[in-house]
C-alpha cells in the first residue's frame, strides 16, 4: 500500500510538472506560431476573397431584427441586408456562418470568416483583437415612461424613480450624471418591465432599441427619450491587420451614403419592429460620421 | 387555431428545417458513439494491463478529458488547431473527434469496471478447464462484460447525443439552434412560440433515444442466460 502511494504521489508531481512546463513551453510557443501564421495571413484579402468568388460573413441567426433565420431558412435583418449589399458591390456570393456573441473574435482571429456584421459593438478591448471598419449604427440609452406622464428631459427625471436593471449601462450612466434621480434595480429585464406596468416606477431606461421595441407592443407607453448618454457604436469588423478589405469595406460605406442605404436598411428591417415614430437617425450612421 | 403558437411550426418549411437539424444531431452522435464504443472497449482492455506506462498514459488521458468541459475541448480542436497548427477543420469534423475523444475516456472506465467485475475464479476456472487466453475472454468473459456494459454504455450514449446542443458554439447548425432561431424569427409576432417548438424539441430528442433503450432492455433480456 505505501508503495502504492508513493508511485501515486510521484506521478502526480511528474503531471503538474509536465503541465507546468508544456503550459509555459506552450505560450511562447504560441507566440512563434502567431507570428509565422501572421506571415502566412490567417485572413483572406481583397483579392484573395474575389478570386474565389465566395465571401464567408458571420452574423447572428436568432437576433431578430439585426440577424435571423427566416421560415425558408433565409438569413434576414439589419445586419444581412447590409451583407447582401456588400456581396452583391464585391462581385461575389456570400455564404453566411452563424456565430454566437461569444465566439464572434476566435471566428476572425482564425480566419474562418472574413467579415463579422453580428450586431458587433465597438469597444477598446475588442479593437485589440479585430480591426473595425466605420460604423453603420449607434445605440445610446432610451427610456420609456407613460403616455398620460411622459418624460421627454432627463432633468423632469429628478425626484422620480427610474427603473433600470441591475449592471447595465444605464444604471452607473445615471448613478453618475443624476445623482438625485431616484434608481429602483431589478436583476432581470422582465421584473424591470413589469415593475412599469404596475407603476412601481416613473419610467425605465435601458438600451434605445429595446425600449423602442418594447413601447410599441405595450399601448399607452412611449419613449420619450430616444437617445441619451454615451453612443457606442456598431461596425463591421474584419482579422487584424486585413487592411485591404477594411479599406473596401469604409469606402463602401462611405459611398452608401449618397443613397442613404442604411435608411433603406432601417425601413426594412427595423421599422416593423420599432414603429415609425422612431427619429431613424438615432439609430442609423450614415456615411460612418457619428454626430455627437 | 390562427393564434396558436404551434403554427409557427407549419409555417414555411420550418418543421423540415428541424428534422435537418435533427439529422445533424443524429449524425454526429451516432459517428461519435460507434467510435467511442470501438475505441473504448481497446482503451478498457488496455486499462486492466499491468503494465505501470500504460496505466499511467491511461490514466492521464481519462482525468485529462473528464475535468476538461466539453466546451473548451470543442474550442480547442476547432479554433486551438488553426490558430496554433494552422489546421482548419470543419465544424462537424471538429465535433466528432471531440466527442470520439470524451467518449473513448469514458467508455474506457466503463469497460475497465466491467472487465475487474468479473470474479477471478472465473478466469481460474477457465483455465481449470483447459481454455486457452483468447477462449477464456471469448467464451466466459466478453460475454458476462457485455450483459454488465449495456446500461452504462447506453447511458452514456444518450448523454452523448442530448450534449451535442453544444457543437452550436463551432457553428454548427443543429436541432437546438434551429429552435431557438424559429422562435427568434417570430418573437414579435408570435411570442408563445417558444413553449411549442421546445415541446416538439423534446419528441424529437425522446424518438432518437427511446428506440436506443428499448433495444437495450431487448439485450438485456436476451444475454440473461
Amino acid at each position: 500500500m505505501k508503495k502504492t502511494k508513493k508511485i501515486i504521489a510521484l506521478l502526480l508531481t511528474l503531471v503538474l510538472a509536465v503541465t507546468a512546463f508544456t503550459a509555459c513551453g506552450g505560450s511562447s510557443e504560441s507566440e512563434d506560431t502567431k507570428k509565422e501564421s501572421s506571415n502566412k495571413e490567417v485572413y483572406r484579402t481583397l483579392d484573395e476573397i474575389k478570386e474565389d468568388g465566395t465571401i464567408k460573413i458571420g452574423v447572428f441567426s436568432d437576433k431578430n431584427p439585426f440577424g435571423y433565420v427566416d421560415e425558408d431558412g433565409n438569413y434576414q435583418g439589419y445586419d444581412v441586408y447590409f451583407a447582401e449589399r456588400l456581396a452583391k458591390d464585391l462581385g461575389v456570393k456570400v455564404e453566411y456562418v452563424s456565430t454566437e456573441a461569444a465566439n464572434r473574435v476566435e471566428y476572425l482571429k482564425t480566419g474562418k470568416v472574413d467579415v463579422i456584421l453580428a450586431n458587433f459593438t465597438v469597444t477598446k478591448e475588442r479593437a485589440e483583437e479585430v480591426d473595425f471598419a466605420l460604423p453603420y449604427m449607434k445605440v445610446a440609452l432610451g427610456v420609456v415612461s407613460p403616455d398620460d406622464k411622459l418624460i421627454t428631459d432627463p432633468d423632469d427625471l429628478n425626484g422620480k424613480k427610474l427603473i433600470v436593471a441591475k449592471g447595465t449601462t444605464a444604471e452607473t450612466y445615471f448613478e453618475e450624471n443624476y445623482p438625485d434621480v431616484e434608481l429602483v434595480k431589478f436583476d432581470q429585464y422582465t421584473e424591470a418591465y413589469n415593475a412599469l406596468l404596475d407603476g412601481r416606477g416613473d419610467a425605465l431606461s435601458t438600451d434605445n432599441t429595446e425600449v423602442l421595441a418594447w413601447a410599441l407592443q405595450n399601448d399607452g407607453y412611449s419613449v420619450g427619450i430616444p437617445s441619451l448618454g454615451n453612443t457606442d457604436t456598431i461596425a463591421p469588423a474584419v482579422s487584424k491587420g486585413n487592411d485591404t478589405l477594411k479599406d473596401w469595406i469604409n469606402k463602401e460605406i462611405e459611398s452608401l451614403a449618397d443613397e442613404e442605404f442604411f435608411h433603406k436598411d432601417y425601413k426594412e428591417t427595423l421599422e416593423p419592429v420599432y414603429g415609425k415614430e422612431v427619429d431613424i437617425d438615432s439609430v442609423v450612421v450614415e456615411g460612418g460620421k457619428v454626430e455627437e | 387555431m390562427q393564434d396558436l403558437g404551434i403554427r409557427v411550426l407549419f409555417m414555411g418549411n420550418n418543421f423540415e428545417r428541424l428534422l435537418i437539424g435533427l439529422w445533424v444531431t443524429i449524425k454526429i452522435s451516432l459517428i461519435s458513439v460507434i467510435l467511442s464504443i470501438l475505441f473504448g472497449i481497446l482503451l478498457g482492455m488496455v486499462m486492466t494491463l499491468k503494465n505501470p506506462i500504460t496505466r499511467a498514459v491511461s490514466k492521464i488521458y481519462l482525468e485529462f478529458i473528464r475535468i476538461m468541459p466539453q466546451l473548451v475541448l470543442l474550442f480547442l480542436v476547432y479554433f486551438g488547431l488553426t490558430k496554433s497548427f494552422g489546421i482548419n477543420l470543419s465544424g462537424e469534423l471538429s465535433a466528432v473527434i471531440v466527442f470520439t475523444l470524451w467518449g473513448t475516456a469514458e467508455m474506457g472506465d466503463l469497460v475497465r469496471s466491467a472487465l475487474i467485475s468479473i470474479p477471478k475464479h472465473q478466469y481460474e476456472s477457465g483455465a481449470a478447464l483447459g481454455l486457452s487466453g483468447i477462449q477464456i475472454y471469448r467464451y466466459i468473459i466478453i460475454p458476462q462484460t457485455l450483459r454488465r456494459l449495456i446500461p452504462l454504455a447506453i447511458n452514456l450514449t444518450t448523454r452523448m447525443i442530448k450534449t451535442t446542443s453544444l457543437i452550436v458554439l463551432i457553428g454548427v447548425i443543429e436541432v437546438m439552434k434551429v429552435a431557438q432561431q424559429i422562435i427568434e424569427a417570430n418573437r414579435y409576432t408570435v411570442p408563445d412560440s417558444a413553449l411549442w417548438i421546445y415541446g416538439t424539441i423534446f419528441f424529437l430528442y425522446f424518438i432518437v433515444c427511446w428506440p436506443i433503450s428499448l433495444l437495450a432492455t431487448r439485450l438485456e433480456k436476451r444475454w440473461k442466460n
